[in-house]
Protein backbone atom coordinates (compact mmCIF):
# COMPACT_ATOMS: atom_id res chain seq x y z
CA UNK A 1 0.00 0.00 0.00
CA UNK A 2 2.80 2.41 0.89
CA UNK A 3 5.77 3.17 -1.25
CA UNK A 4 9.35 4.18 -0.60
CA UNK A 5 12.12 4.68 -3.12
CA UNK A 6 15.76 5.72 -2.92
CA UNK A 7 18.33 6.44 -5.64
CA UNK A 8 22.00 7.05 -4.91
CA UNK A 9 24.08 9.27 -7.16
CA UNK A 10 27.73 10.07 -7.04
CA UNK A 11 27.48 12.73 -4.37
CA UNK A 12 23.84 12.69 -3.34
CA UNK A 13 20.97 10.40 -2.40
CA UNK A 14 17.45 11.05 -3.63
CA UNK A 15 14.57 9.60 -1.63
CA UNK A 16 10.81 9.75 -2.00
CA UNK A 17 7.82 8.41 -0.08
CA UNK A 18 4.09 8.54 -0.63
CA UNK A 19 1.93 10.70 1.61
CA UNK A 20 -1.09 8.60 2.41
CA UNK A 21 -1.93 7.44 5.92
CA UNK A 22 -4.61 4.81 5.51
CA UNK A 23 -6.75 2.79 7.86
CA UNK A 24 -8.40 -0.20 6.21
CA UNK A 25 -10.12 1.23 3.15
CA UNK A 26 -10.12 4.87 4.26
CA UNK A 27 -7.42 7.47 3.58
CA UNK A 28 -7.18 9.18 6.94
CA UNK A 29 -4.55 11.70 5.91
CA UNK A 30 -3.15 12.82 2.56
CA UNK A 31 -0.08 14.72 3.74
CA UNK A 32 1.68 12.31 6.06
CA UNK A 33 5.45 12.61 6.12
CA UNK A 34 7.09 9.21 6.34
CA UNK A 35 10.65 10.49 6.53
CA UNK A 36 12.34 10.91 9.87
CA UNK A 37 15.40 13.07 10.23
CA UNK A 38 17.97 11.17 12.25
CA UNK A 39 20.65 13.82 11.95
CA UNK A 40 21.66 16.64 9.62
CA UNK A 41 22.59 14.23 6.89
CA UNK A 42 20.66 11.07 7.60
CA UNK A 43 17.03 10.32 6.80
CA UNK A 44 15.06 7.28 7.83
CA UNK A 45 12.06 6.35 5.69
CA UNK A 46 9.73 4.00 7.46
CA UNK A 47 6.61 2.12 6.38
CA UNK A 48 4.83 -0.90 7.75
CA UNK A 49 2.32 -1.64 10.42
CA UNK A 50 0.41 1.31 11.77
CA UNK A 51 1.81 2.56 15.04
CA UNK A 52 4.96 0.45 14.80
CA UNK A 53 6.41 2.74 12.13
CA UNK A 54 6.27 5.94 14.12
CA UNK A 55 7.18 4.27 17.42
CA UNK A 56 10.24 2.52 16.02
CA UNK A 57 11.39 5.44 13.91
CA UNK A 58 11.10 7.90 16.75
CA UNK A 59 12.89 5.47 19.07
CA UNK A 60 15.82 5.27 16.66
CA UNK A 61 15.73 9.01 16.07
CA UNK A 62 15.95 9.84 19.75
CA UNK A 63 18.70 7.32 20.35
CA UNK A 64 20.80 8.74 17.53
CA UNK A 65 20.37 12.19 19.01
CA UNK A 66 21.26 10.85 22.45
CA UNK A 67 24.47 9.41 21.05
CA UNK A 68 25.37 12.80 19.69
CA UNK A 69 24.68 14.45 23.03
CA UNK A 70 26.71 11.93 24.95
CA UNK A 71 29.69 11.66 22.62
CA UNK A 72 29.81 15.03 20.92
CA UNK A 73 29.73 13.72 17.37
CA UNK A 74 27.10 12.17 15.17
CA UNK A 75 26.88 8.59 14.01
CA UNK A 76 27.78 7.98 10.41
CA UNK A 77 25.02 6.65 8.13
CA UNK A 78 26.64 3.21 8.13
CA UNK A 79 26.76 3.13 11.90
CA UNK A 80 23.21 4.40 12.17
CA UNK A 81 22.02 1.74 9.74
CA UNK A 82 23.72 -1.02 11.68
CA UNK A 83 22.39 0.33 14.95
CA UNK A 84 18.89 0.33 13.53
CA UNK A 85 19.32 -3.16 12.20
CA UNK A 86 20.53 -4.43 15.55
CA UNK A 87 17.51 -2.95 17.33
CA UNK A 88 15.11 -4.39 14.81
CA UNK A 89 16.79 -7.79 15.06
CA UNK A 90 16.66 -7.75 18.85
CA UNK A 91 12.95 -7.09 18.81
CA UNK A 92 12.35 -9.61 16.05
CA UNK A 93 12.48 -12.61 18.32
CA UNK A 94 10.80 -10.99 21.25
CA UNK A 95 7.08 -11.23 21.77
CA UNK A 96 6.69 -7.76 20.34
CA UNK A 97 8.42 -7.48 16.99
CA UNK A 98 8.22 -4.29 15.00
CA UNK A 99 6.83 -4.91 11.56
CA UNK A 100 8.48 -2.11 9.59
CA UNK A 101 10.34 -1.75 6.30
CA UNK A 102 12.98 0.93 6.15
CA UNK A 103 15.23 2.88 3.87
CA UNK A 104 18.07 4.75 5.46
CA UNK A 105 19.77 7.40 3.37
CA UNK A 106 22.72 9.51 4.39
CA UNK A 107 25.82 11.35 3.38
CA UNK A 108 29.13 10.71 5.07
CA UNK A 109 32.16 12.99 4.85
CA UNK A 110 34.53 10.10 4.24
CA UNK A 111 32.37 7.46 2.57
CA UNK A 112 30.14 9.70 0.52
CA UNK A 113 26.46 9.04 -0.08
CA UNK A 114 24.88 5.80 1.13
CA UNK A 115 21.49 4.15 0.76
CA UNK A 116 20.64 1.23 2.99
CA UNK A 117 17.72 -1.11 2.48
CA UNK A 118 16.27 -2.85 5.53
CA UNK A 119 13.25 -5.08 5.70
CA UNK A 120 11.06 -6.28 8.53
CA UNK A 121 13.23 -9.34 9.11
CA UNK A 122 16.06 -6.90 9.73
CA UNK A 123 18.09 -7.78 6.66
CA UNK A 124 20.39 -4.88 5.84
CA UNK A 125 21.92 -4.20 2.44
CA UNK A 126 23.68 -1.19 1.01
CA UNK A 127 22.24 -0.63 -2.44
CA UNK A 128 22.55 1.92 -5.24
CA UNK A 129 18.76 2.06 -5.52
CA UNK A 130 15.93 0.46 -3.58
CA UNK A 131 12.18 0.50 -3.12
CA UNK A 132 9.62 -0.82 -0.66
CA UNK A 133 5.97 -1.68 -1.00
CA UNK A 134 3.86 -3.19 -3.76
CA UNK A 135 5.01 -0.35 -5.97
CA UNK A 136 8.50 -1.80 -5.83
CA UNK A 137 7.41 -4.71 -8.01
CA UNK A 138 6.49 -2.26 -10.72
CA UNK A 139 9.42 0.11 -10.46
CA UNK A 140 12.52 -1.94 -9.69
CA UNK A 141 12.84 -2.98 -13.31
CA UNK A 142 12.72 0.64 -14.39
CA UNK A 143 15.49 1.39 -11.95
CA UNK A 144 17.47 -1.61 -13.19
CA UNK A 145 17.19 -0.42 -16.75
CA UNK A 146 17.92 3.27 -16.43
CA UNK A 147 20.13 3.59 -13.38
CA UNK A 148 23.74 4.63 -13.80
CA UNK A 149 26.14 5.33 -10.95
CA UNK A 150 27.01 8.73 -12.41
CA UNK A 151 23.51 10.15 -12.54
CA UNK A 152 23.20 13.86 -12.06
CA UNK A 153 20.59 15.26 -9.74
CA UNK A 154 18.22 16.18 -12.56
CA UNK A 155 18.58 12.78 -14.17
CA UNK A 156 17.85 11.11 -10.85
CA UNK A 157 14.71 13.20 -10.43
CA UNK A 158 13.65 12.25 -13.95
CA UNK A 159 14.19 8.59 -13.13
CA UNK A 160 12.08 9.06 -10.03
CA UNK A 161 9.36 10.68 -12.10
CA UNK A 162 9.43 7.74 -14.49
CA UNK A 163 8.85 5.37 -11.58
CA UNK A 164 6.00 7.42 -10.21
CA UNK A 165 4.33 7.69 -13.58
CA UNK A 166 4.47 3.93 -13.86
CA UNK A 167 2.82 3.59 -10.48
CA UNK A 168 0.17 6.05 -11.51
CA UNK A 169 -0.53 4.02 -14.60
CA UNK A 170 -0.41 0.46 -13.30
CA UNK A 171 -0.79 0.41 -9.58
CA UNK A 172 -4.30 -0.31 -8.42
CA UNK A 173 -4.16 2.13 -5.52
CA UNK A 174 -4.27 5.85 -5.96
CA UNK A 175 -1.14 7.49 -4.54
CA UNK A 176 -1.72 11.13 -5.34
CA UNK A 177 1.39 12.72 -3.94
CA UNK A 178 4.96 11.94 -2.96
CA UNK A 179 7.39 13.83 -0.73
CA UNK A 180 10.87 14.06 -2.23
CA UNK A 181 14.11 14.89 -0.44
CA UNK A 182 17.72 15.01 -1.49
CA UNK A 183 20.74 14.53 0.78
CA UNK A 184 24.17 15.78 -0.19
CA UNK A 185 27.17 17.20 1.59
CA UNK A 186 25.23 20.33 2.42
CA UNK A 187 22.52 18.43 4.21
CA UNK A 188 18.92 17.52 3.56
CA UNK A 189 17.00 19.48 0.93
CA UNK A 190 13.26 19.38 0.41
CA UNK A 191 12.34 19.14 -3.23
CA UNK A 192 8.89 19.88 -4.49
CA UNK A 193 6.22 17.23 -4.04
CA UNK A 194 5.52 15.05 -7.02
CA UNK A 195 1.88 14.72 -7.93
CA UNK A 196 1.17 12.54 -10.93
CA UNK A 197 -1.78 13.81 -12.89
CA UNK A 198 -4.34 11.56 -14.54
CA UNK A 199 -3.62 8.19 -16.07
CA UNK A 200 -2.27 7.78 -19.54
CA UNK B 1 -2.37 8.62 44.18
CA UNK B 2 -5.52 6.83 45.24
CA UNK B 3 -6.54 5.96 41.73
CA UNK B 4 -3.14 4.55 40.89
CA UNK B 5 -3.13 2.33 43.95
CA UNK B 6 -6.62 1.06 43.38
CA UNK B 7 -6.00 0.25 39.77
CA UNK B 8 -2.52 -1.06 40.45
CA UNK B 9 -1.34 0.81 37.41
CA UNK B 10 2.42 0.92 37.02
CA UNK B 11 4.14 3.90 35.58
CA UNK B 12 5.90 1.94 32.89
CA UNK B 13 3.29 0.21 30.79
CA UNK B 14 5.88 -0.33 28.04
CA UNK B 15 7.21 -3.35 29.89
CA UNK B 16 3.95 -5.16 29.27
CA UNK B 17 3.11 -5.86 25.70
CA UNK B 18 0.48 -8.00 24.17
CA UNK B 19 -0.34 -9.98 27.30
CA UNK B 20 -2.86 -9.04 29.88
CA UNK B 21 -0.83 -6.88 32.21
CA UNK B 22 -0.96 -8.15 35.71
CA UNK B 23 -0.69 -4.58 36.87
CA UNK B 24 -4.08 -3.60 35.57
CA UNK B 25 -6.69 -5.03 37.87
CA UNK B 26 -9.94 -6.32 36.60
CA UNK B 27 -10.44 -7.87 33.25
CA UNK B 28 -9.21 -5.51 30.65
CA UNK B 29 -10.58 -6.61 27.34
CA UNK B 30 -7.69 -6.80 25.02
CA UNK B 31 -8.93 -7.25 21.56
CA UNK B 32 -12.26 -6.87 19.90
CA UNK B 33 -13.09 -10.42 19.08
CA UNK B 34 -16.62 -9.60 18.12
CA UNK B 35 -16.85 -7.47 15.08
CA UNK B 36 -19.17 -4.87 16.49
CA UNK B 37 -18.98 -4.38 20.20
CA UNK B 38 -18.87 -1.36 22.31
CA UNK B 39 -19.75 -0.62 25.90
CA UNK B 40 -19.70 -4.31 26.72
CA UNK B 41 -17.09 -6.21 28.61
CA UNK B 42 -15.26 -8.73 26.49
CA UNK B 43 -13.43 -11.77 27.73
CA UNK B 44 -9.70 -11.48 27.45
CA UNK B 45 -8.72 -12.92 24.13
CA UNK B 46 -5.51 -14.26 22.74
CA UNK B 47 -2.53 -12.00 22.57
CA UNK B 48 -1.90 -12.30 18.86
CA UNK B 49 -3.84 -9.85 16.73
CA UNK B 50 -5.34 -11.53 13.68
CA UNK B 51 -5.29 -9.72 10.42
CA UNK B 52 -8.71 -8.97 9.08
CA UNK B 53 -9.16 -7.94 5.49
CA UNK B 54 -11.65 -5.26 6.40
CA UNK B 55 -11.14 -4.26 10.01
CA UNK B 56 -13.69 -1.49 10.36
CA UNK B 57 -15.09 -3.24 13.31
CA UNK B 58 -16.12 -0.65 15.80
CA UNK B 59 -19.86 -0.30 15.99
CA UNK B 60 -20.14 3.40 16.09
CA UNK B 61 -19.96 6.59 14.10
CA UNK B 62 -17.89 9.38 15.51
CA UNK B 63 -16.54 12.34 13.68
CA UNK B 64 -14.79 15.60 14.32
CA UNK B 65 -13.61 18.48 12.21
CA UNK B 66 -11.90 21.80 12.62
CA UNK B 67 -13.30 25.05 11.27
CA UNK B 68 -12.92 28.74 11.90
CA UNK B 69 -15.16 28.66 14.95
CA UNK B 70 -13.29 25.85 16.73
CA UNK B 71 -13.83 22.11 16.64
CA UNK B 72 -17.05 20.18 16.25
CA UNK B 73 -17.26 16.63 17.58
CA UNK B 74 -20.28 14.46 16.94
CA UNK B 75 -21.15 10.85 17.59
CA UNK B 76 -24.11 8.53 17.60
CA UNK B 77 -25.38 7.15 20.91
CA UNK B 78 -25.95 3.51 20.16
CA UNK B 79 -23.95 1.00 22.13
CA UNK B 80 -24.24 -2.28 20.29
CA UNK B 81 -23.21 -5.75 21.32
CA UNK B 82 -23.27 -8.18 18.38
CA UNK B 83 -26.72 -7.39 17.17
CA UNK B 84 -28.23 -6.19 20.42
CA UNK B 85 -28.55 -2.52 21.21
CA UNK B 86 -27.08 -2.54 24.67
CA UNK B 87 -27.73 1.12 25.31
CA UNK B 88 -29.50 3.62 23.08
CA UNK B 89 -28.24 6.66 24.97
CA UNK B 90 -24.58 5.97 25.42
CA UNK B 91 -22.12 8.81 25.62
CA UNK B 92 -19.24 8.43 23.27
CA UNK B 93 -17.71 11.88 23.63
CA UNK B 94 -16.07 12.30 26.98
CA UNK B 95 -14.57 15.52 28.27
CA UNK B 96 -11.13 15.33 29.84
CA UNK B 97 -10.85 18.97 30.74
CA UNK B 98 -12.42 22.16 29.58
CA UNK B 99 -10.49 22.22 26.34
CA UNK B 100 -10.01 18.57 25.55
CA UNK B 101 -12.59 16.05 24.49
CA UNK B 102 -12.13 12.45 23.57
CA UNK B 103 -14.42 10.66 21.14
CA UNK B 104 -14.35 6.95 21.63
CA UNK B 105 -15.00 3.96 19.45
CA UNK B 106 -14.32 0.31 19.98
CA UNK B 107 -14.56 -1.60 23.20
CA UNK B 108 -16.45 0.57 25.64
CA UNK B 109 -14.67 -0.62 28.73
CA UNK B 110 -11.29 0.03 27.16
CA UNK B 111 -12.36 3.51 26.12
CA UNK B 112 -13.55 4.38 29.59
CA UNK B 113 -10.36 3.04 31.10
CA UNK B 114 -8.04 4.91 28.78
CA UNK B 115 -10.02 8.08 29.09
CA UNK B 116 -9.59 7.95 32.85
CA UNK B 117 -5.92 7.11 32.61
CA UNK B 118 -5.35 9.94 30.18
CA UNK B 119 -7.21 12.40 32.38
CA UNK B 120 -5.14 11.29 35.35
CA UNK B 121 -1.86 11.65 33.50
CA UNK B 122 -2.76 15.09 32.20
CA UNK B 123 -3.73 16.19 35.68
CA UNK B 124 -0.47 14.83 37.10
CA UNK B 125 1.46 16.69 34.45
CA UNK B 126 -0.32 19.86 35.35
CA UNK B 127 0.42 19.43 39.03
CA UNK B 128 4.06 18.66 38.39
CA UNK B 129 4.77 21.34 35.82
CA UNK B 130 2.33 24.05 36.70
CA UNK B 131 0.86 24.28 33.23
CA UNK B 132 -1.57 22.26 31.25
CA UNK B 133 -0.20 19.68 28.85
CA UNK B 134 -0.68 20.78 25.26
CA UNK B 135 -3.04 18.95 22.99
CA UNK B 136 -0.21 17.62 20.88
CA UNK B 137 1.45 16.39 24.03
CA UNK B 138 -1.73 14.76 25.30
CA UNK B 139 -2.20 12.94 22.02
CA UNK B 140 1.41 11.79 22.02
CA UNK B 141 1.11 10.61 25.63
CA UNK B 142 -2.00 8.64 24.79
CA UNK B 143 -0.46 7.06 21.71
CA UNK B 144 2.63 5.98 23.65
CA UNK B 145 0.49 4.52 26.42
CA UNK B 146 -1.68 2.68 23.92
CA UNK B 147 1.08 1.23 21.78
CA UNK B 148 1.59 -1.91 23.83
CA UNK B 149 -2.11 -2.73 23.69
CA UNK B 150 -4.33 -3.57 20.79
CA UNK B 151 -8.08 -3.78 20.49
CA UNK B 152 -9.37 -0.37 21.36
CA UNK B 153 -9.78 2.82 19.43
CA UNK B 154 -9.80 6.21 21.04
CA UNK B 155 -9.70 9.45 19.12
CA UNK B 156 -9.08 12.64 21.08
CA UNK B 157 -10.57 15.83 19.86
CA UNK B 158 -9.35 19.06 21.23
CA UNK B 159 -8.82 22.72 21.13
CA UNK B 160 -6.03 24.70 22.65
CA UNK B 161 -3.91 27.48 21.24
CA UNK B 162 -5.84 27.14 18.07
CA UNK B 163 -8.01 24.18 17.32
CA UNK B 164 -6.28 20.85 16.95
CA UNK B 165 -7.59 17.45 16.14
CA UNK B 166 -5.78 14.15 16.51
CA UNK B 167 -6.69 10.62 15.60
CA UNK B 168 -5.14 8.18 18.04
CA UNK B 169 -5.54 4.47 17.56
CA UNK B 170 -4.85 1.64 19.93
CA UNK B 171 -2.02 0.28 17.79
CA UNK B 172 -0.06 3.48 18.35
CA UNK B 173 -1.06 5.49 15.29
CA UNK B 174 -1.28 9.21 15.87
CA UNK B 175 -2.28 11.55 13.08
CA UNK B 176 -3.00 15.23 13.16
CA UNK B 177 -5.61 16.48 10.76
CA UNK B 178 -8.63 18.64 10.19
CA UNK B 179 -11.30 16.04 9.61
CA UNK B 180 -11.57 12.53 10.98
CA UNK B 181 -14.33 10.01 11.29
CA UNK B 182 -13.98 6.71 13.09
CA UNK B 183 -16.10 3.60 13.37
CA UNK B 184 -18.21 1.31 11.25
CA UNK B 185 -20.30 4.22 10.04
CA UNK B 186 -17.31 6.36 9.16
CA UNK B 187 -17.27 5.77 5.38
CA UNK B 188 -20.83 7.05 5.19
CA UNK B 189 -19.94 10.05 7.29
CA UNK B 190 -16.91 10.79 5.14
CA UNK B 191 -19.14 10.79 2.11
CA UNK B 192 -21.20 13.63 3.52
CA UNK B 193 -18.36 15.53 5.14
CA UNK B 194 -15.74 15.45 2.39
CA UNK B 195 -17.91 17.44 0.04
CA UNK B 196 -19.00 20.12 2.47
CA UNK B 197 -16.51 20.76 5.25
CA UNK B 198 -14.69 24.06 4.76
CA UNK B 199 -12.76 26.29 7.10
CA UNK B 200 -15.20 29.15 6.57
CA UNK B 201 -18.34 27.44 7.88
CA UNK B 202 -20.21 29.32 10.54
CA UNK B 203 -21.20 27.64 13.76
CA UNK B 204 -24.75 26.80 12.78
CA UNK B 205 -23.74 25.31 9.45
CA UNK B 206 -21.00 23.28 11.05
CA UNK B 207 -23.32 21.87 13.67
CA UNK B 208 -26.01 20.96 11.19
CA UNK B 209 -23.41 19.42 8.88
CA UNK B 210 -22.04 17.26 11.67
CA UNK B 211 -25.53 16.16 12.64
CA UNK B 212 -26.39 15.34 9.07
CA UNK B 213 -23.24 13.28 8.62
CA UNK B 214 -23.97 11.20 11.72
CA UNK B 215 -27.60 10.87 10.69
CA UNK B 216 -26.70 9.56 7.25
CA UNK B 217 -24.26 7.13 8.75
CA UNK B 218 -26.79 5.86 11.25
CA UNK B 219 -29.29 5.41 8.46
CA UNK B 220 -27.01 3.06 6.54
CA UNK B 221 -24.98 1.43 9.27
CA UNK B 222 -26.79 -1.07 11.43
CA UNK B 223 -24.44 -0.64 14.34
CA UNK B 224 -24.84 3.11 14.62
CA UNK B 225 -28.08 4.75 15.51
CA UNK B 226 -30.37 6.42 17.99
CA UNK B 227 -29.45 9.99 18.82
CA UNK B 228 -26.68 12.37 17.82
CA UNK B 229 -24.38 13.72 20.49
CA UNK B 230 -22.65 16.92 19.58
CA UNK B 231 -19.95 19.06 21.16
CA UNK B 232 -18.49 22.34 20.06
CA UNK B 233 -15.10 23.42 21.42
CA UNK B 234 -13.96 26.99 21.27
CA UNK B 235 -11.18 28.90 22.92
CA UNK B 236 -13.50 29.33 25.90
CA UNK B 237 -14.09 25.62 26.41
CA UNK B 238 -16.55 23.08 25.21
CA UNK B 239 -20.30 23.20 24.90
CA UNK B 240 -22.71 20.36 24.48
CA UNK B 241 -24.97 21.15 21.64
CA UNK B 242 -27.39 18.26 21.54
CA UNK B 243 -30.71 19.28 20.11
CA UNK B 244 -32.35 15.93 20.61
CA UNK B 245 -35.09 16.39 23.20
CA UNK B 246 -35.20 12.70 23.96
CA UNK B 247 -31.50 12.51 24.69
CA UNK B 248 -31.62 15.60 26.82
CA UNK B 249 -34.49 14.20 28.83
CA UNK B 250 -32.75 10.87 29.34
CA UNK B 251 -29.62 12.58 30.55
CA UNK B 252 -31.60 14.75 32.93
CA UNK B 253 -33.52 11.85 34.35
CA UNK B 254 -30.32 9.93 34.95
CA UNK B 255 -28.77 13.00 36.56
CA UNK B 256 -25.95 13.01 34.08
CA UNK B 257 -24.43 16.44 33.76
CA UNK B 258 -25.47 18.13 30.58
CA UNK B 259 -22.22 20.01 30.04
CA UNK B 260 -24.02 22.98 28.69
CA UNK B 261 -21.92 25.54 30.50
CA UNK B 262 -18.68 26.67 28.99
CA UNK B 263 -15.39 27.69 30.53
CA UNK B 264 -13.17 25.97 33.03
CA UNK B 265 -15.87 24.69 35.33
CA UNK B 266 -17.54 22.72 32.60
CA UNK B 267 -15.87 19.52 33.72
CA UNK B 268 -17.82 16.69 35.15
CA UNK B 269 -19.06 16.84 38.68
CA UNK B 270 -19.02 13.83 40.91
CA UNK B 271 -18.23 10.42 39.64
CA UNK B 272 -14.64 9.70 38.82
CA UNK B 273 -11.88 11.73 40.31
CA UNK B 274 -10.25 12.19 37.01
CA UNK B 275 -9.59 15.85 36.97
CA UNK B 276 -13.16 17.05 37.12
CA UNK B 277 -13.94 20.14 39.04
CA UNK B 278 -10.44 21.47 38.77
CA UNK B 279 -9.58 24.56 36.93
CA UNK B 280 -6.53 24.92 34.82
CA UNK B 281 -4.08 27.50 35.85
CA UNK B 282 -3.73 29.58 32.72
Amino acid sequence: MEYLIGIQGQDFVLVAADNIAANSIIQMKQDQDKMFKLSDKILLLCVGEAGDTVQFAEYIQKNIQLYKMRNGYELSPKAAANFTRKNLADYLRSRTPYHVNLLLAGFDETDGPGLYYMDHLSALAKAPFAAHGYGAYLTLSILDRYYRPDLTRDEAVDLLKKCIEELNKRFILNLPSFSVRLIDKEGIHDLEKLMPVGAK
Amino acid sequence: MALQDVSGFQDTPMSHRWNTPASLSGSVPFRCDNRHTSLSSLSTSSSLPTRRPFPLSHGTTTLAFVFQGGVIAAADTRASCSGLVACPTAQKILPIHSHLLVTTSGSGADCMLWERILAREIRLYQLRHGRRLSITGSAKLLSHMLHPFKGTDVSPVSDRCGPKLFYVCSDGTRLQGELFSVGSGSPYAYGVLDGEVRWSLNEEEAISLAREAVYRATHRDAYSGNCVDLFHITAQGYLNKITDQFLQKVREINHWPLFTESKGNACRDGGADTGCGWRGRE
